[in-house]
């Protein structure tokens, strides 16, 4: 399954750094990630495959959202597949 | 792969403009349940429930947490027990609904609809039973919901059965006093009413349906306002396109929703019901949607051709998106469950009777009316009756879901709680009709031709 992953907040030093980690550590392979900053306000999305995963997605939501938390940020996580079914005929 | 843009338009629709997937409704036949023994049938009944149902919470949640949008509601609808409990020798059927209600906690549903019958040509013993333990069986339980199906447009209108519901629907309001007529919050007297609706209260597993099935009821006034937002004075015709546009975005998470429930539980995938539901919070309005096209408030001049241009263009848009579309699909107006609706009649621009015009062109009807507790019987009747000609004329599902608070007047508020809302008290028209309701008898079903 591939899901996308948002990560919204204010910018800070190692952002990219903890949730690819987090990603790594439970076999979460990044397939595409796409990031800006504006007006000192961090925007992420990344498209991760979870096939080989260690985890569900349901652990790697909960991990995901404590350790954002952590640093100021939310970060979600979802099934592509309410983006695909929602923008594509 | 999917475009950034999107995925932040999806996440803001659910975060910011409350989309939701309104309900998951699985519709289970009660058919083989009936026994002359009314104990053996509660047990079938409880027995089936319980098993068929016990993963329907727990795979809404997991379905939630995959696709990250929320899930309301998770409910079921069943055979309509005047026909499945007709076997019964009983002249109550309160053990039934309560039945159904200790089903509902153990597998965590809030509502459980098909405490039913359907008697627009006459009544069996059966739904003569049904009737008449309405008021107990809502007042003793809290997760059943009753409707009676008085009219449609084959078959005419049964006045005798409209004349008793004004009775039932008293009689239920006193039972449950104590709650401000919470019982007459469940409790739908329909026209036309479908037979694969998955919202409650008049949800009900019709007979020509299978097993088991799964329906949704797709919602999001918030996401189609902040789309009309966007297009602020442009012509009706960009209005009907974006709200189709986004009505088909909408639904097409529905139908995504309704797929995976129906696989993940082995069951079959049932219908998208196309509806604008309101929540008594801001931001969820339908009410909102109308005076967003330039209405200073819900209830002006142009309230029925504005409602009338959103319920079509929702169900174009949707129509395409979904594999399957059926239910009530269209925009409800329940007053007390949407915010823009409450401050209308506040405000004084929206009356009973032009609620009454706007549910010729809408979904359902008069839906969540707190009138004064003084309201008669025969009022109550006379309004389900006007409701039901709406229907039966039009070829469409009516409904009137009323009211009568005891000990409350024209200026009170009643408090329902949760999503049934609040309500202020919706002024009713005081002349009599006795002698109207007092005939009895039948309307004939309309000619079909010389539509003037």
């Amino acid at each position: 399954m591939k899901i996308v992953i948002t990560i919204i907040g204010y910018d800070c030093v190692g952002i990219v750094a903890m949730v690819s980690t987090t990603l790594a550590e439970r076999n979460v392979n990044i397939m595409d990630i796409n990031q800006n900053i504006m007006n000192g306000f961090f925007n992420m999305v990344m498209i991760a495959d979870m096939d080989g995963a260690k985890v569900s997605l349901t652990e790697l939501q909960e991990v995901l959202k404590t350790k954002g938390e952590a640093m100021g940020l939310q970060i979600k996580a979802q099934s592509e597949e309410i983006f695909k079914a929602m923008h594509r005929v | 792969m999917v475009r950034t843009e999107d995925i932040f338009e999806t996440n803001r629709m659910i975060a910011e403009n409350k989309l939701d997937v309104r309900t998951i409704t699985m519709g289970l036949s009660l058919r083989d349940c009936s026994h002359p023994d009314l104990g053996i049938f509660c047990t079938n009944v409880y027995d089936k429930v319980t098993r068929s149902a016990c993963d329907l919470v727990r795979t809404g949640e997991a379905i939630e947490a995959d696709f990250g949008v929320p899930i309301v509601n998770k409910r079921i609808a069943v055979t309509p027990i005047a026909i499945a409990a007709d076997a019964c020798r009983t002249d109550s059927y309160v053990a039934v609904a309560q039945t159904l209600d200790r089903a509902a906690k153990e597998v965590g549903v809030n509502f459980i609809g098909g405490f039913s019958a359907l008697v627009e040509s006459g009544m069996t013993k059966g739904d003569r039973t049904l009737i008449s333990s309405i008021p107990e069986a809502l007042a003793s339980t809290e997760h059943v919901c009753a409707s009676v199906n008085v009219g449609s447009t084959k078959a005419g209108i049964n006045m005798d059965c409209v004349r008793e519901m004004g009775e039932i629907i008293k009689k239920t309001a006193s039972l449950t006093a104590d709650r401000d007529a919470i019982g007459c919050a469940k409790l739908v007297v329909f026209a036309n009413a479908v037979e694969n609706n998955p919202f409650m209260a008049g949800a009900f597993h019709g007979v020509s349906e299978g097993e088991c099935v799964i329906h949704v009821g797709v919602s999001g006034p918030g996401v189609v306002k902040r789309a009309l937002e966007l297009v602020g004075g442009k012509s009706f015709d960009i209005v009907s396109e974006t709200i189709k546009r986004t009505a088909f975005k909408i639904t097409r998470v529905g139908q995504l929703v309704a797929q995976e429930a129906a696989s993940r539980l082995g069951v079959q995938l049932g219908i998208i019901d196309l509806s604008l539901a309101p929540t008594p919070f801001v931001g969820d309005s339908v009410a909102h949607i109308l005076e967003e096209m330039g209405l200073e408030s819900c209830g002006a001049p142009g309230t029925t051709a504005a409602l009338a241009l959103l319920n079509d263009a929702v169900k174009k848009g949707g129509q395409m998106a979904a594999l399957h579309v059926g239910g009530l699909s269209g925009a409800f107006i329940p007053v007390s469950e949407d915010i823009g609706m409450i401050n209308a009649i506040n405000c004084g621009s929206l009356t009973l009777e032009k609620l009454e015009a706007m549910t010729c062109v809408c979904s359902v009807g008069l839906d969540m009316i707190a009138v004064p507790g003084d309201t008669s019987a025969a009022t109550l009747s006379g309004i389900i009756a006007d409701e039901a000609a709406i229907g039966m004329i039009n070829n469409k599902t009516t409904a009137a879901r009323l009211i009568p608070v005891p000990n409350k007047k024209v200026g009170d508020v009643v408090e329902f709680g949760g999503l049934l809302g609040h309500s202020p008290i919706v002024a009713v028209n005081r002349f009599g009709n006795d002698a109207f309701i007092a005939r009895g008898g039948h309307i004939p079903a309309p000619i079909r031709s010389l539509t003037n």
